[in-house]
């Protein structure tokens, strides 16, 4: 493993005080094998980080940390610092239920509630949904799927179930779920890996579009997505982080040779 | 090669029709017995058997009422009792209990499904009774003796006694179905609940309970069917008197029970023709029951499958 040097050509000092997470000494672990080694990075404000790798290096684990999911599987546990505005979300008085709320995810999978309607699956994170008035709840609901690009296609579908749609539309009913709650940021993991090219390209769009209000983290097999919708680029081999950078860089000029044997597509 | 395996397919997919078949036949066998059997109960009394709360032998008078309605409210109460309970349950064991203990008390709970009737019976008799009527009974007399569910003299053996034990049996079944409906939630819902910051209070009910819950809708139905059934227990604790009476601490009677009761004694064929009538009432209620279940079922799942 000596080949692997790490460097870093960005810290978290040069984001000052842009900088959304810092995370320090990031290790994890599933049971006793770890899959995440001490990972040092820093999320932009209002930028998109993508964070590609091969299969099983760790990539899901680490955006699973940065919003306390990861400790829900059973066995499943993680040490170091993972620094939110300026405060460790894994410290002791922290609420995982409301830093949550602050940092949405949206899965590789689409996974609306199909026991709930398209309306009540943008809602369902709303706290006292049930004590907002209909109304308030309508314009809600209209300007969450407005957002996620979707309104259009679903507004004469409110009342059927969440699962009926097809999945590039459920993907955004699950971005529209995750934006009603508005948290700060939104974690994509794969997003767009189950989805057809049309629905890919509409989810991108609007990505571009989110970057403006929120930060986004968001891992992809797809080396042109990730040059395409992202400013900063980590790249991940084996649980460590490899090198992290500007995507122009990583994609034209990476620092280290197994970063450019995996963007040029001839990593072994 | 291949050959030789269809005809065992064949083979095999005509044993198992066949063995479906003679099951059918041996259920409309048994109703047309039943109907059979009945009929000089049904000539005497006609329609009349259902709504005449009368059952006095002695006068050759026979009316199922007190029997349908012990057996229905024994039921429905064990139903109320037992669902919280088991739900709760349920859901400890598949969310809330530390890893270690899940399997183990899972394994026990479905093991007291398996326990003889006779033998809850008997601990109904010597233990629950006795609690009930020095403890539990003057309590609810005294803080909700105001409802007309909870009037009248505790006296341990009644229809609120059978109500208990019939629930603590069925709570095993409606517990491990439940639980095993909870386990087959797939963990993506659940983090999708997680993901926009829902408690894992919040996760439970309302999203992985409503995902399963035509598993649960079948878990409750099973349950209620043997509640309706069930004889040894019941005929223990219940007081075997025919009565119709708010009064959850008044004796009451089953169906079921009646059947074990008195059938031995039945010494003329009017009796005996009317506790076959009364049977066949039994059977057209669980019939009717399953019926209503599978519909509901059904339609859960067409539904689920026109929104999936
Ligand atoms: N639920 C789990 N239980 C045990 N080990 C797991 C679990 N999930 C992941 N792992 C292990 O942790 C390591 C990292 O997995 P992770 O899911 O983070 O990879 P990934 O980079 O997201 O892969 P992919 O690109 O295939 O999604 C892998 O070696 C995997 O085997
Ligand atoms: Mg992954």
């Amino acid at each position: 493993m000596q080949e692997i040097n790490k460097e870093f050509r960005v810290r978290s000092s040069e984001f000052g005080d842009k900088a959304k997470f810092i995370i320090e000494g990031l290790n994890a672990w599933f049971g006793r094998n770890q899959a995440l080694k001490n990972i040092n990075m820093s999320v932009k404000q209002n930028e998109v980080t993508a964070i590609i790798g091969p299969s099983g290096c760790g990539k899901s684990t680490f955006v699973r940390c940065l919003n306390r999911l990861h400790e829900e599987i059973i066995g499943a546990r993680c040490e170091g610092r993972v620094i939110f505005d300026g405060k460790d979300i894994y410290d002791p008085d922290v609420d995982p239920v409301l830093i949550r709320r602050r940092i949405g995810m949206v899965f590789q999978k689409p996974n609306p509630f199909p026991a709930m309607t398209v309306y009540e699956n943008v809602v369902a994170g709303l706290i006292l949904e049930g004590r907002k008035k209909k109304s308030e709840l309508d314009e809600v609901v209209e300007k969450f799927l407005r957002l996620a690009a979707l309104w259009d296609e679903v507004k004469d579908k409110l009342h059927q179930s969440g699962a009926r749609l097809s999945s590039g539309q459920q993907q955004r009913l699950c971005i529209a779920r995750t934006l009603a709650v508005e948290p700060d940021v939104i974690l994509f993991d794969e997003p767009t890996s189950a989805l057809d090219p049309i629905s890919t390209a509409k989810i991108e769009e609007l990505m571009q579009g989110l970057k403006k209000d929120y930060t986004i983290v968001i891992v992809t097999h797809n080396m042109q997505q990730a040059a395409r919708v992202s400013g900063y680029t980590g790249f991940f081999l084996l649980g460590e982080l490899i090198e992290f950078d500007r995507t122009n860089k990583i994609f034209t000029n990476p620092a280290n040779r197994l970063t450019e044997e995996y963007v040029t597509g001839r990593f072994g | 090669m291949k050959n030789v395996k269809l005809n065992k397919d064949t083979a095999f997919k005509w044993l198992t029709a066949f063995l479906a078949f003679i099951l059918l036949l041996l259920g409309i066998g048994i109703l047309l017995k039943l109907i059979i059997s009945s009929r000089l109960s049904f000539d005497a009394f006609g329609l009349k058997f259902l709504f005449s709360r009368e059952w006095d032998p002695v006068q050759r008078l026979f009316g199922a009422l007190p029997f349908v309605w012990g057996t229905f409210v024994s039921a429905t109460l064990a139903l109320i009792i037992a669902l919280p309970i088991s739900i709760g349950i349920a859901v400890f064991l598949s969310e809330l209990a530390p890893i270690w203990m899940r399997k183990p008390v899972s394994f026990i709970i479905e093991l007291l499904a398996a326990i003889p009737s006779v033998i809850y019976g008997l601990w109904g008799l010597f233990v629950l009774a006795p609690v009930m009527q020095q403890w539990v009974e003057p309590l609810l007399g005294k803080y909700l003796g105001f409802l007309p569910f909870f009037k009248g003299y505790p006296l341990g053996v009644g229809m609120l006694t059978g109500g208990v034990i019939i629930a603590i049996m069925i709570i095993p079944t409606i517990s491990s179905i439940s639980r095993e409906v909870l386990s087959a939630v797939p963990a993506h819902q659940k983090e999708a609940a997680l993901s926009i910051g829902m408690t894992r209070w919040e996760a439970i009910w309302k999203v992985m309970l409503p995902y399963g819950r035509s598993g649960i809708v079948g878990a409750i139905i099973l349950g209620y069917g043997r509640a309706l059934g069930e004889t040894m227990a019941v005929t223990m604790v219940i007081g075997n008197t025919p009565n119709i009476s708010l009064s959850l601490f008044d004796p009451a009677y089953t169906i079921a029970s009646v059947i074990a009761n008195e059938f031995t004694e039945a010494t003329y064929e009017l009796y005996i023709s009317s506790l076959i009538e009364i049977g066949l009432i039994l059977f057209v209620i669980t019939f009717i029951l399953n019926a209503v279940a599978r519909f509901l079922l059904w339609r859960m799942k067409r539904f689920e499958e026109v929104r999936g």
